[in-house]
């Protein structure tokens, strides 16, 4: 089952890195050649005008995927399809920037992502005049003006330099920035965990009018639940650089799946419930270098069995989400599964 | 219990080029033995601030322009260079957020944990290698035997967090700073992180002040909590009266600002406008620019500190049921 109007499809999408020995040494030691396993075999499909937000731990290969969509980093095997046209084929900058237009992304750290030096009329024009969307001129200068004041800034905020913007202003001229281009799609990779909350709900919000507004598409990356909770119409959870459950975002996060899933949401911290006593996720996420058998998630999941430690488990669909887990298909979670087998999918799943 | 800690009164200034800016002022506290004190706000409430002048580490152009600092009943802050060294790692002790910075990248752990012992405790070398493997084995690090021979760079941020943990409480200290100690770290790590600290504490009756500006960390590990807002306390209680009944207009706006996981609203409450820094200070009551409640007198009048039951809230309105934080 396809989505209605699927804007971007990744298909077993892998991405490696080498980090093997150098060559001398490889020879003369009779090291082996070594990968880092950042991503392996993902799918998943984002809606037009919704958000799909990509959860899990430093080093579970989120920001890496995000990479990869952005065009930043080529996938080693795999396709990546957005608007319909296969994304890893490119192979200029010239080919890729029509693409480009279209994407556009907001980074984590308002500080780093603007130049300095330029003046922040510069800094949002510039995806303008790469596009060659507009020429300089008193209509570039306008559409400065407007986009300013589309995320909340003044118009005369674009003679001043970015050192004179508090953080959360900074995140808001990089948001004017993306949308510059008007793009269809943004990938925002934690667009507040450097901000303070209550700026960060500044920003949540603000987001969320531009999609309704423009009918924006986000593909969202976090590691703080209750932001993606707040903003995800879908989510993806990974571990150890698969998705170990996807699909609606309202089930996954009120009846998890997935052991890990679980144990994740059991782990954060609610203000709203103070010194509660929770499940601990014991260990540490094991190194991409070296992979464990079967199941990635084993050695730390308090359901694993023998099959778990040696062999992968494949998705399978649970009501609105589908889960990568043999507990799950065996029957051995201490659930409501059944229930959601019968309730109908609300929206479409990755097939 | 007693106040092993007694902040009173502390105000701490900075000398700029042209100006004195305030960054702490009028900041009162207690911590008791055993207890876990939360210190939260947002970045530059002066929360860190707070922190190194209890340490006695702070540097030009910051510097203790008033109040005072007792542990365990006597004046701290006046005493000298040598006095404080001793003070702190063997009474007082600091985990930062970085566990690297606080690590000698070119010494073995165990090196590390040998020298802070030996340098407060009349322990020899055998006996405080000993030492150094227990505290390893009581912080949950596996095979500690072997990792005192490891160097820092070998161990990853949650192992180097804990390595930290154990330098802090290697020497049997009363009172431990801890500024953003889990904020590097991922939520399982965090969550295994913050229950040692909590285990250690209990079980040895260290107090402890815990800054960050987390709120979830506030309600994970905390007794009581003091909310900062730019270089104040604006609210002062217990962690479990403040977090669901707050009475200071900026801790119900801070609360109601974390979006909910059980709940999804379509739009999240936000505080308009930015804390003011210590360069351009608000008159009277320094939140009133961005508060819903604010009248004339909040921008003229600086409050006053209300007690309301277990708390201290400095809002003229605070106890004022009629007034809620709308918008």
């Amino acid at each position: 089952m396809s989505m209605q109007d699927t804007i971007l499809s990744v298909d077993r999408l892998t991405v490696r890195f080498d980090a093997s020995p150098p060559l001398l040494q490889r020879l003369l030691t009779g090291a082996g050649r070594r990968a880092v396993h950042a991503v392996e075999e993902v799918d998943f499909e984002i809606g037009r005008g919704s958000t799909f937000a990509l959860v899990g731990e430093s080093g579970c290969g989120k920001s890496t995927i995000a990479r990869t969509i952005a065009g930043i980093q080529p996938p080693t095997t795999g396709a990546v399809s957005f608007m319909g046209v296969d994304i890893s084929g490119f192979r200029t900058r010239h080919a890729a920037l029509p693409y480009r237009r279209n994407l556009q992304m907001i980074f984590q750290d308002p500080y780093a992502s603007l130049n300095p030096r330029w003046r922040v009329g510069r800094i949002v024009a510039e995806p303008i005049l790469t596009h060659k969307l507009m020429t300089s001129g008193a209509a570039l200068t306008e559409r400065i003006a407007e986009l300013l004041s589309v995320v909340g800034l003044s118009p005369a905020d674009a003679r001043k330099f970015p050192h004179q913007f508090s953080g959360g202003q900074r995140q808001r001229i990089s948001i004017a920035r993306a949308l510059a281009s008007n793009p269809a799609f943004i990938v925002c990779d934690e667009p507040t965990s450097a901000l303070d909350v209550s700026v960060q709900a500044q920003i949540l919000n603000l987001m969320k009018k531009l999609q309704r507004e423009l009918g924006l598409t986000y593909l969202l990356i976090s590691h703080n639940l209750a932001v993606v909770a707040h903003m995800a119409d879908r989510m993806g959870v990974m571990y150890l650089g698969r998705l170990v459950e996807q699909g609606d975002a309202g089930q996954i996060l009120e009846r998890p799946l997935h052991p890990y899933t679980r144990l994740l949401l059991d782990t954060v911290p609610d203000p709203r419930a103070p010194n509660r006593s929770r499940a601990r996720l014991s260990g540490e996420v094991p190194s991409p270098l070296a992979p464990p058998s079967g199941c990635a998630f084993h050695p730390r999941c308090p359901l694993a069995n023998e099959r778990c430690s040696r062999e992968p488990p494949q998705p399978i669909r649970v009501g609105a989400a589908w889960v990568s887990c043999h507990a799950v298909e065996e029957g051995r979670l201490p659930s409501p599964t059944r229930e959601n087998d019968q309730r109908p999918a609300r929206t479409g799943d990755a097939a | 219990m007693s106040a092993l800690l007694k902040v009173e009164s502390l105000r701490v200034e900075i000398a700029a080029r042209t100006r004195i800016l305030t960054a702490i002022d009028e900041v009162s506290f207690e911590i008791s033995e055993g207890e876990i004190l939360g210190v939260v706000g947002e970045s530059g409430a002066g929360k860190s601030v707070t922190g190194t002048a209890v340490l006695g580490l702070l540097e030009k152009p910051a510097y203790q322009a008033g109040g005072r600092i007792l542990f365990g009943g006597q004046r701290i802050d006046t005493l000298g260079e040598d006095a404080l060294r001793t003070l702190r790692g063997k009474e007082i002790a600091a985990v930062f957020q970085d566990p690297l910075t606080s690590l000698d990248p070119l010494m073995t752990i165990g090196d590390q944990l040998v020298e802070t012992i030996q340098t407060h405790l009349p322990l020899k070398a055998g006996e405080a290698l000993e030492r150094a493997g227990q505290l390893l084995a009581e912080v949950g690090i596996p095979a500690p035997r072997e990792r005192l021979r490891s160097y820092p760079h070998e161990l990853s941020g949650g192992m180097r967090q804990r390595v930290v943990l154990a330098l802090a409480f290697c020497c049997e200290p009363r009172l431990i700073i801890a500024d953003e100690p889990t904020t590097a770290l991922d939520v399982s790590i965090q969550a295994q992180i913050l229950d040692l600290l909590r285990r250690m504490c209990r079980e040895r009756g260290t107090a402890v002040m815990l800054v960050t500006h987390d709120m979830g960390v506030i309600a994970e590990a905390t007794d009581r909590v003091a909310v900062m807002y730019a270089g104040r306390i604006v609210e002062i209680g217990p962690t479990a009266t403040l977090l669901v009944g707050a009475s200071h207009p900026y801790t119900r706006g801070l609360m109601a600002s974390i979006p909910d996981m059980r709940r999804r609203e379509v739009e999240l409450t936000q505080i308009p406008g930015s804390m003011p820094r210590p360069d351009a200070p608000v008159s009277g009551c320094a939140f009133h620019p961005r508060c819903s409640i604010a009248e004339a007198r909040c921008s003229v009048e600086r409050p006053d500190d209300v007690v309301i039951g277990p708390s201290r809230v400095a809002c003229w309105f605070a106890g004022d049921t009629s007034r809620s934080v709308a918008r």
